[in-house]
């Protein structure tokens, strides 16, 4: 490829940041090119299932409630983080998640009120009409619109760097791509079950949990490009065993299992291991602010496995789950359909049954349902199991993204050695870790991506015309 | 098709609705584009009759499957529009009076193609028995020296009276399962239900996409184009049945017969009724031939398309009559119109008619439902 019909932006990914980033980048007059590596029906990455992004107001907007404001978005980041996180970028990232839903209705993308079971995030999340695969497709539009190139099913093996710059990148079809400046926005590496399995390592009872995680999103980010980059020195952030996992439904496909196969009846009953044990209280707080830490408690149980149980009382007061439950009219008989000891759950359900405090059952507060003597608590929402028929749900860690990225700056530019690069950048889930360093918290993935996806274009096409200057 | 092997495909089509909506009700992402997804939110099960519902509330806009992450060729193999499309010719076909001519709809396109066949050789032949001959002097117009007016009641009233006794027939059983209820009339907020319904029929709410700005066709772009020319057809073809009514009303409330002058009503009524009944069908024909063929069911293209064709040629046959009508040329047009009418009548209850007589139930139901509290007791927290 010669000096003359050489791309300005390579931007490698093809979900919402990479989007973001392409969109910016063509509009600030970059040529651009898009490489994807999934074939265009399974093109987006994680982005396909995704809901909302997380905003900043400080009044009421279209389908957003009351206010909310830049202070209150930080410390809701800082409590879910531990502190794991970038004031300067996390700031960035709450100012401009005010201000980008204009550019992003440009681009086609509609807003909804929250879907219905959401009426707690519909102060502070825009949903996307549709989901995110319609704004992923919106997005894909206005890039053909604007003339920016789109390759699917071409994955990229390898980046040529010459100290900390970017020179060309190789595809897994041998093509060698060169460009004045590129963005990497083609996420995390959980697909690559490898990976995540060396990362997890071995247990104390010799087993490898990992080969029984699933995983919520897209089958294509084998962070190849993110291995080949720290293989070169990168400046990395973030611990490769740390992912963002939900407890979902073992029967959930391997790869894009996404919202559905979530099963939020937990808080409803009795959550259980392999050997009919119950592990951890399941009424600590509200299922919103507590399913993400189910998938790490059940990934530490014995199989990787855990039971959900509950009782003809919880019926109609959860999201109806995809699968169907197992229903029996006894508990024995649900244990045999389980799988699980039956005297062992019978042993566990009366002991818990037995130490139920029952006061005024209320799933909407904090209520005064709870335990007394009894390891682990349940702290509430406590009613007996006593009611057939029984349901039980077998769950598995799930895991939606992970943590472990390139550390950037406000540029979003990549940095070798604490050296930022003239012409490398980051967005989305490959370079979160920066601004969320663990837990998490609905919707702020969506908005690192937009807002690091299109400082990240704004940054490439910059760097890219000065080279052309 | 035997009563069996009817009744096993429409069990097929209801259970693959309710698998999807299984799937649907645990992600709801698509809940902003219609009503099919609110109410399905208000169930937690999707027996027989809420299947049929939920498929004649579907307007097959296709912004659900482009959203899907679900959609092929991912294992859940989500296609809703499909789904529903596949249930609601089964819904025609089971609530159908008499119950019998309800396997027309399964192979519609020969049954157009007879019942088109048939008419125009009826006219014909009737205008070769009374007049001797196709081509005559000119009659300035006058329909009635070829055929007497109370020929053409006697032909075109029972057929009529039938056609919206079949289809009453029809939809009250429809209603009845999917409503058990009952009375539409007593329904809390009723009023209010029945104007939202009707508003939501005669503006295609739901062909907005959502956002108003359309439905998917040939790709996941929206265009407003399907509901401008649903508009124009459907608003056409109730012009030239006014033009009808208001000759009818001229003809024996006030003595004025036919022909009616360019300038006057019935006339007026007919040639914008008419132009709409060219333009409309046109587009929609276009618009069906280039769809996504994963939107819809590919196998009900004969009935879609066999009533857009006769729509268009009523459309057609009606203006060249207008145009020529003081021409020799005016039996023949007449006899071909008037036959092209007919078929469009005769297959009104069993083709793609009934959709809209379907829907419209549907939509009340919706309007009737949406006011009444859930019985789910879902909590947010």
């Amino acid at each position: 490829m010669t000096m003359e019909n050489m791309v300005d932006v390579l931007v490698i990914g093809g979900g919402n940041a990479a989007l973001c980033a392409a969109l910016t980048a063509r509009e600030a007059g970059a040529s651009v090119l898009l490489l994807e590596a999934a074939p265009r029906a399974w093109r987006g990455g994680n982005s396909i299932h995704t809901r909302n992004l997380r905003c900043m107001h400080d009044a009421p907007q279209d389908v957003l409630t009351e206010a909310y404001p830049e202070e209150e978005f930080w410390q809701d980041l800082l409590k879910v983080t531990g502190g794991k996180t970038n004031e300067t970028l996390a700031r960035k990232v709450i100012v401009d998640s005010s201000r980008c839903r204009d550019w992003m209705r440009g681009h086609g993308v509609h807003f909804q009120p929250s879907l219905s079971g959401t009426l707690h995030l519909s102060r502070t999340n825009a949903f996307f009409m549709g989901g995110g695969k319609a704004l992923v497709n919106a997005y894909y539009r206005s890039a053909q619109q604007l003339g920016i190139q789109v390759r699917y099913e071409t994955p990229v093996h390898r980046l040529v760097l010459e100290g900390g710059r970017f020179v060309a990148a190789h595809t897994n079809c041998g093509e060698r791509i060169a460009a004045r400046a590129c963005v990497v926005a083609n996420g995390g590496f959980e697909s690559d079950r490898e990976w995540v399995r060396e990362a997890w390592g071995q247990n104390a009872a010799g087993e490898w949990p990992a080969d029984n995680f699933l995983v919520r999103g897209t089958r294509f980010n084998m962070g190849v490009v993110l291995k080949d980059l720290m293989a070169q020195g990168v400046d990395t952030i973030g611990d490769p065993t740390q992912a963002h996992m939900v407890a979902i439904d073992a029967r959930a496909p391997l790869y894009d299992g996404g919202i559905c196969t979530r099963v939020d009846c937990v808080s409803l009953g009795i959550m259980v291991n392999k050997n009919a044990q119950r592990f951890y209280d399941e009424g600590e707080d509200f299922w919103p602010k507590r399913y993400a830490i189910w998938g790490r408690l059940v990934a530490q149980q014995p199989g990787q496995i855990g039971y959900s149980i509950t009782d003809a009382k919880a019926v109609g007061r959860f999201m109806p789950p995809v699968f169907e439950g197992c229903k029996a009219g006894s508990l024995p008989e649900l244990a045999r359909q389980l799988g699980l000891d039956e005297a062992g759950l019978m042993e566990t359900v009366s002991q818990y049954n037995a130490a139920c405090r029952v006061g005024h059952f209320d799933h909407a507060v904090l209520d005064d349902c709870h335990t007394e003597g009894l390891a682990p608590a349940k702290t509430h929402w406590a009613l007996p199991i006593d009611t057939a028929p029984f349901y039980g749900y077998a769950l598995r860690p799930g895991i939606t993204f992970t943590y472990l990225g390139t550390r950037v700056d406000e540029d979003a530019r990549m940095q070798f050695g604490g050296q930022p690069s003239a012409n490398l950048f980051a967005a989305g889930e490959v370079m979160a870790g920066n601004v969320l360093g663990q837990g998490y918290t609905a919707g702020v993935g969506m908005t690192i991506g937009t807002v690091f996806g299109r400082i990240a274009g704004a940054e490439s096409a910059k760097a890219a015309m000065k080279v052309v200057a | 098709m035997s009563t069996d092997s009817l009744n096993r495909l429409i069990a097929q089509a209801e259970a693959e609705v309710a698998r999807q909506m299984q799937v649907c009700n645990a992600c709801r992402y698509c809940e902003g584009y219609c009503a099919v997804f609110p109410a399905m939110a208000r169930r937690l099960e999707f027996p027989s009759a809420d299947t049929h519902y939920l498929a004649n509330l579907c307007h097959n806009c296709g912004a659900c499957l482009h959203a899907c992450q679900y959609a092929p060729p991912h294992e859940f193999a989500i296609n809703v529009p499909q789904a529903m499309a596949r249930l609601r010719v089964q819904t025609y076909a089971h609530f159908a009076w008499p119950h019998r001519l309800g396997a027309l709809y399964s192979r519609n396109g020969l049954w157009l193609a007879l019942a088109l066949a048939w008419s125009l050789a009826l006219f014909l032949v009737l205008a070769l028995a009374l007049k001797g001959s196709l081509w005559h002097g000119l009659l300035a117009g006058d329909f009635y020296a070829i055929f007497p007016h109370n020929l053409l009641v006697a032909l075109f009233a029972p057929i009529f009276v039938f056609v919206v006794f079949a289809l009453a027939m029809g939809v009250s059983r429809f209603w009845r399962e999917i409503a058990p209820a009952g009375d539409p009339l007593a329904a809390p907020h009723a009023g209010e239900a029945w104007r939202e319904a009707t508003a939501n029929a005669l503006t295609l709410q739901y062909l907005g996409g959502g956002h108003g700005e359309g439905c998917s066709n040939s790709d996941d772009a929206p265009t407003p184009w399907r509901r401008r020319f649903h508009h124009v057809t459907a608003y056409g073809f109730l012009l030239c049945f006014a033009s009808t009514c208001v000759a009818t009303l001229y003809h024996y409330a006030i003595g004025w017969h036919a022909p009616y002058a360019l300038t006057s009503l019935p006339v007026l009524l007919g040639i914008v009724g008419g132009a709409g009944l060219l333009v409309g069908p046109v587009g929609l024909l276009w618009l069906n031939i280039i769809r996504d063929p994963a939107q819809g069911d590919a196998q009900q293209k004969p009935m879609d398309r066999g009533f857009i064709a006769l729509l268009l040629l009523t459309g057609v046959t009606g203006m060249a009559l207008l145009a020529l009508r003081d021409s020799l040329a005016m039996g023949v047009l007449l006899a071909v119109h008037l036959g092209v009418v007919m078929a469009l009548f005769l297959t009104l209850p069993y083709g793609k008619f009934a959709h809209g007589v379907y829907r419209c139930a549907a939509l009340l139901n919706w309007a009737i439902e949406k006011r009444q509290p859930s019985r789910l007791r879902l909590s947010d927290a």
